[in-house]
């Protein structure tokens, strides 16, 4: 009795230290995890909200809602908050802040205070953002094309830019920590080639982010003084070339989207093994799938542009690179659902998101070749197509693994369990209501209805009817894993140290861990990754 | 209410049935395999579903042949769509010889047209059914983009340059032109209609207009209003090149290299008189016309030098440094030994 008393009180790290301050200051890479969590969440639910708009708008072929100048504002906010400020840093600076140093066996990463910094930053470059924002919005759609951006626009651009411009540095400090905690911070024994998938695919993110973010950081800078200074640099009555913005903006951006993506390719690998117990199938082609998609990821930049006037042979280059980058998710795609084959496949909450993943992330993946091809790209080019097929990587792929690894993780996170009937009951209406906001984006793309228009043509209406209705289901799917996981962390039932039965070092300490993560430095003996043979006992599996 | 409702889009050009093809024979093969994928991850997640809480699965890490497999098969065939959507797009970005040239400006937010025969129209462009109309445009302020749907092409318009698309319809009819890269507040509004007619008609609509003259007759005014006559003489006694039979012709400059006289040559020199000038020519002689000449009126003026010979595909355009020989011994005009430096960037080639 005595016993389970002292247990119950038993330190971690989110009742080590009480207080606001304790929050605020804090250099527990956990806890920074759980101030990016409530960041990411705001700025998902803004986007989503300037995304609501949108769709309403869009119900009909005229301006009924709201004017073309707040349209216009609208999808360049969307845009602007969904990408650098939810999807770029959502799950590492959420999942991987929280997971990296624990799946190395480390006590936290390995420069606290520059995570914490990291915080502070991105909370600074978020609320230059948001002031944009209030004072009236910015027009240019997230990409900041030249010359509309830097001559044209009479709204906040600078404000955004030097917002989006800030929030980069805090990628920057976010990725040179994992790095260094990967490559200095793992537990004796946890070579390279025991490392989970997870890590791996992090890893390759994060080089991407550090290599590519100063890319946008200039290109920002130039913008700014084209804007101000009137410096010809991409406005041809200046002197400048507009066409080299697009260069700079996607050698940054092509690289970006990939981080956005590569994490939740992470969080799969992770789900999939785990909730099949088998091991990741073909562990060594995945993990270097990451680094293939990392080195490919530079030199696909030129893609967005077969239209803007680039040569018949460059074109050409582009597109050979893009069919290569498709090669290494495609054998991500073959060897999760290899893994799942003679597995013992549970039906819980994250595998049901890990499975929606594979399954959009496949949909999405072959449109992206469609639009590889030079010839079919002519026509689909900044329609509704590309807009469909993006959307499916990163919100058929993206959050689906987000909210996967939530569920997953929200026992360690916590220490509590989630309503598991509720949350697959919400999985299934965020798969259904996704489908049904991007499936008739393909028809309207190929159709020819053109991206960023606040009216259109009336035949094009009763698709954008049905993805209007779509809209709002997935919203119902949204806000239900909002509720009930802050209902879970307060009532929810105690989640034991390794409720799924996983094999990675995280589950290896108390749900929540201790403020150090591990009371005695793990040492792994195992000779492989995801060693279910080797953990029989301890597992308890037969 | 809702009307018109379709799932395929009208197709009326040539290109338009290639374009069909290729997308349905890929949409095709990506549904099977997506098919094949989604059913094999649905039997696995089903057939191998967890049956009792201790369970443990297969411990089968990895089968090198099946990797190699799903690495190869896929690379194989993704190359032969790539061969065939650059084959495709190849075709999109030449235009035909025998194009009827006409010409666009964008800016926001309407779509400015001028025939060879001197129509203007705005928001609206009439052609004939069955013969390729090759568009050379530019924008006088932010990109556009140039989108007919129902061809299946799109080039953007952008600033400071000229770029190129063309089309041949194939059929009669009324079709979409949309602005497809979004230019500010009405955006949505820079769109307009394209009249495919039967040749007979579209004759009948040319001669209907009746404009004053056609456009190189309203360069060869402008070139009078804006004093280039002046000096680029119809001789070679003119302080300036003799600007006849130059069109799409090798230019020797003062430092040696070799630029192709075509529109966007003809367009910079207009902008930026000093920069490459021809051989025997000085800087300093002609003015800026920055400001002064629209886009417009350039590409009338254009229109008007190439009035002046030779005619596109009669010979060859670019230079392979054997011009005929009159070109030769003509001041500023590329002759033996000069190198081709293609630094005007109309055509994609």
């Amino acid at each position: 009795m005595a016993q389970a008393v002292a247990e119950a009180i038993q330190k971690n790290y989110l009742n080590e230290k009480q207080g606001l301050l304790s929050w605020l200051l804090t250099t527990d890479h956990k806890r920074i995890a759980i101030l990016y969590t409530f960041s990411i969440t705001g700025f998902f639910f803004l986007g989503g909200f300037f995304a609501l708009m949108m769709r309403l708008e869009l119900l009909s072929p005229t301006n009924w809602l709201v004017s073309s100048e707040t349209y216009n504002k609208l999808f360049t906010m969307h845009g602007t908050i969904m990408v650098w400020f939810f999807l770029i840093p959502s799950i590492p600076n959420t999942l991987g802040n929280f997971l990296i140093p624990m799946m190395v066996g480390a006590k936290d990463l390995a420069f606290p205070k520059l995570n914490l910094a990291s915080w502070y930053v991105f909370m600074l470059g978020g609320g230059v953002t948001v002031y944009a924002l209030v004072r009236g919005g910015v027009d240019t759609g997230w990409t900041f094309y030249t010359p509309f951006s830097t001559s044209y626009s009479t709204t906040y651009v600078v404000a955004a830019a030097v917002g989006i411009f800030i929030a980069g540095f805090s990628t920057i400090m976010t990725s040179l920590n994992f790095i260094a905690t990967i490559h200095r911070m793992r537990a004796p024994g946890l070579t390279w080639f025991r490392l989970p998938i997870f890590i791996w695919s992090m890893y390759a993110n994060s080089v991407i982010l550090v290599l590519n973010t100063p890319v946008l950081a200039i290109t920002l800078v130039m913008v700014g003084v084209e804007r101000i200074a009137k410096v010809g640099i991409f406005d041809p009555a200046l002197g400048g070339d507009p066409v080299l913005f697009q260069h700079l903006f996607w050698f940054y951006s092509h690289p970006a989207v990939y981080t956005m993506v590569l994490p939740g390719m992470a969080v799969i690998s992770e789900i999939v093994p785990a909730f099949s117990r088998k091991p990741m199938f073909g562990y060594k082609a995945v993990a270097f799938s990451s680094v293939a998609i990392a080195a490919l990821s530079f030199l696909v930049w030129g893609h967005h542009m077969f239209v803007a006037g680039e040569s018949v042979y460059v074109a050409m280059a582009f597109s050979f690179f893009s069919f290569c980058v498709a090669v290494p998710s495609a054998i991500k795609v073959f060897n999760w659902t290899a893994t799942m084959y003679q597995g013992s496949v549970s039906w819980d909450t994250p595998m049901l998101y890990a499975i929606g993943f594979i399954g959009l992330f496949t949909i999405g993946g072959m449109t992206g070749l469609m639009l590889a091809v030079l010839g079919l790209d002519v026509h689909l080019h900044d329609t509704y197509f590309v807009i469909a097929h993006f959307h499916y990587i990163m919100v058929g792929g993206t959050v689906m693994a987000f909210l996967g690894g939530v569920h997953y993780w929200w026992p360690k996170i916590s220490g509590k369990m989630y309503p598991e009937g509720l949350a697959r009951i919400s999985a299934a209406i965020v798969f259904i209501g996704f489908n049904l906001t991007f499936f008739p984006q393909y028809v309207l793309g190929y159709l020819g209805m053109p991206r960023r228009y606040a009216a259109y043509p009336e035949e094009f209406q009763m698709l954008h009817v049905l993805s209007t209705a779509g809209a709002t289901i997935l919203g119902v799917g949204y806000v239900l894993p909002l509720c009930y996981l802050i209902w879970a962390w307060y009532y929810g039932r105690d989640a034991t140290p390794n409720p799924w039965r996983a094999t990675g070092l995280e589950w290896k300490t108390p749900s929540p861990p201790p403020a150090h993560n591990f009371e005695v430095t793990p040492v792994v003996t195992a000779p492989r990754p995801y060693d279910y043979e080797a953990m029989k006992e301890e597992l308890q599996l037969v | 209410m809702i009307t018109n409702f379709r799932l395929w889009p009208v197709s009326a050009s040539s290109v338009a049935g290639q374009f069909n093809l290729l997308f349905v024979v890929l949409l095709i093969l990506c549904t099977l395999v997506s098919v094949a994928i989604a059913i094999f991850l649905i039997y696995s997640v089903i057939r191998y579903h967890r049956k009792s809480e201790n369970e443990l699965g297969s411990q089968k890490r990895y089968n090198i042949p099946i990797e190699v497999a799903w690495t190869v098969i896929p690379f194989i065939l993704f190359m032969a769509f790539y061969v065939w959507g650059a084959n495709l797009y190849f075709h999109i970005e030449r235009p035909p010889d025998n194009a009827i040239s006409m010409y666009v400006v964008g800016k926001q937010w309407m779509w400015k047209i001028q025939h060879p025969e001197g129509q203007r129209e705005i928001n609206e462009l009439h052609i004939p059914v069955g013969r390729p109309v090759k568009l050379t445009m530019t924008s006088e302020d932010v990109i556009h983009s140039f989108f007919v749907p129902a061809f299946r092409t799109k080039q953007d318009v952008l600033p400071g340059r000229y770029t190129m698309t063309w089309f041949e319809a194939t059929k009669p009819g009324k079709y979409h032109l949309f602005c497809a890269q979004y230019c500010g507040t009405k955006h949505s509004g820079m769109i307009g209609w394209i009249y495919a007619m039967n040749p007979v008609d579209y004759q009948n609509w040319l001669t209907q207009g009746a404009p004053e003259g056609s456009l190189a007759s309203n360069g060869e005014k402008y070139f009078h209003q804006f004093g280039c006559a002046n000096c680029h003489h119809f001789n070679n006694q003119g302080r300036c090149p003799d600007l006849r039979n130059l069109y799409m012709r090798p230019v020797l400059l003062t430092t040696g290299q070799t630029v192709t006289a075509d529109d966007s040559y003809i367009r910079r020199k207009l902008h930026d008189p000093d920069a490459q000038v021809p051989w025997g020519f000085s800087a300093g002689v002609m003015p800026n016309f920055t400001g002064i000449v629209s886009e417009e009126q350039i590409l009338a003026l254009i229109s008007y030098i190439k009035a002046l010979g030779p005619q596109p595909g009669t010979q060859e355009p670019s230079s392979s440094g054997a011009a005929p020989t009159q070109y030769g011994t003509q001041k500023g005009i590329g002759g033996p030994g000069a190198t081709s430096n293609a630094g005007s960037q109309v055509e994609k080639r």
